[in-house]
């Protein structure tokens, strides 16, 4: 019971799958022009990440090794299938809101690298438990992320005005360029508060994009 | 050919895929050190997008749309998109090494990059013809390379800044890319006259 708790709150700080392995980037800075749009893509996320770590860790004896790339990609894209067509039937404004970042979880890299990490190695219930965990790390840091946005940008949080017109809301937030600046703050924040450095890590984890940055480190090696 | 060249360049500066659709972040701050990776990359990726977008149509229309199978759009396509990559790298690996050399270690990361599924499912989205997509895809690859190669020297010149200890490495490094984006934001309503 213990281990399942630690689980649980390792991926809130600890492992924060946004703000510590900076994992995810893509819907993080696309969907977070307002507080519930956050709240919308975190749950969307957490739902396939639970189902997709459930359903891996029950076949982990069964995938063989050499294939499991592609099983976990027909996996997780199966629960966003289902996520896709309940979104579009009960909460068609979340759909509309969200987009083409609701298909674009299935290349979420916080999924992949649950799957890579954590999934293919532990019980079904350790890895439902990771599942919620991660969700809830990543929907947080959405949630902030949004809210920051969202009250800057727009002078409203969740729809309600906080500002009451004393200050003129700096519409750059809510868009592109400020998302890139609104995380950059946030993880400037998050350091500072957790007193270590994030590493820069991105997708490393999912030992995919993480290639990437081995090339580009040995090819710097290279011409130096 | 006036409509091509309005999708192509909406697609390179308008809507440039990495600074304000946000498709294919984790490879653009991931290569972005040096320029030469920079370059490497964005071949593969302007490749394989452009092959990918007349892929997934075809696929869209002769197979999902025949069947009444749209709703299976995301698991198909991506699947397509593994598959294409996979493809391209054996072909690439007999047929030109000299192209290989240059493009091949990228490919294997291509197939978990966002930007390829993203222009997939906005080509079927839009409504684009056969040659529309193409022209989207490879406008899209486009725009990635110039995001990538402006912003591998933005990096370089970070490199040697003094930054406050905080907002060392990823910190800065997303807020210099605000402001990149900032730049390219100056191009939004080119074509909405």
């Amino acid at each position: 019971m213990k281990a399942a708790l630690k689980t649980l709150t390792n991926g809130i700080i600890k492992e924060n799958p946004t703000l510590r392995l900076v994992l995810g980037t893509c819907p993080t800075l696309a969907v977070t022009t307002s507080a519930i749009f956050g709240i919308g893509m975190g749950i969307s996320t957490t739902v396939v990440l639970i189902g997709a770590n459930m359903v891996i860790s029950l076949l982990r004896k069964v995938i063989p090794d050499k294939v499991r790339i592609p099983a976990y990609i027909t996996i997780i894209a199966g629960f966003v299938t289902i996520v896709q067509l309940l979104l579009k039937a009960y909460v068609p404004v979340l759909d509309k809101a969200l987009g083409i970042f609701i298909p674009l979880i299935v290349v979420n890299c916080i999924i992949f690298a649950r799957a890579e990490m954590f999934a293919n190695k532990n019980t079904v219930f350790l890895s439902i438990m990771d599942g919620v965990g991660m969700g809830l790390g990543f929907t947080l840091s959405l949630l902030i992320i949004g809210s920051l946005r969202e009250i800057l940008g727009n002078g409203t949080w969740f729809g309600m005005n906080v500002t009451a017109g004393l200050i003129d809301p700096a519409v750059i937030m809510i868009l592109p360029p400020g998302g890139f600046i609104a995380f950059g703050l946030v993880i400037a924040l998050f350091n500072k508060f957790t007193k270590t450095k994030v590493e820069h890590t991105n997708c490393q984890a999912c030992g995919m994009c993480g290639k990437a940055q081995e090339i580009s480190k040995s090819k710097e090696a290279v011409t130096q | 050919m006036r409509e091509m060249i309005v999708i192509m360049l909406s697609a390179i500066l308008v809507e440039n895929f990495v600074l304000t659709k946000f498709l294919g972040i984790c490879s653009f701050l991931g290569v972005s050190q040096n320029l030469s990776s920079a370059v490497g990359m964005s071949g593969a990726v302007v490749f394989v997008l452009t092959i990918a977008s007349g892929a997934t149509w075809a696929t869209n229309e002769f197979i999902l749309k025949l069947f009444g199978l749209e709703y299976l759009q995301t698991l198909i396509f991506i699947l397509v998109i593994a598959v294409l990559v996979q493809l391209v790298e054996i072909i690439l690996k007999k047929k030109i090494p000299a192209l290989y050399k240059s493009l091949g270690i990228y490919l294997p990361l291509i197939t978990t990059n966002c930007a390829v599924l993203g222009v997939s499912i906005l080509n079927i989205q839009r409504d684009y013809s056969f040659v529309q997509s193409l022209v989207y895809g490879f406008g899209a690859g486009v725009g990635y390379t110039l995001a990538l190669v402006i912003f591998s020297g933005v990096r370089w010149r970070l490199e040697t800044c003094d930054i406050p200890e905080t907002f060392k490495g990823l910190p800065i490094t997303l807020i210099a890319a605000g402001l990149v984006s900032l730049v390219f934001f100056g191009f939004q309503g080119l074509f909405t006259r």
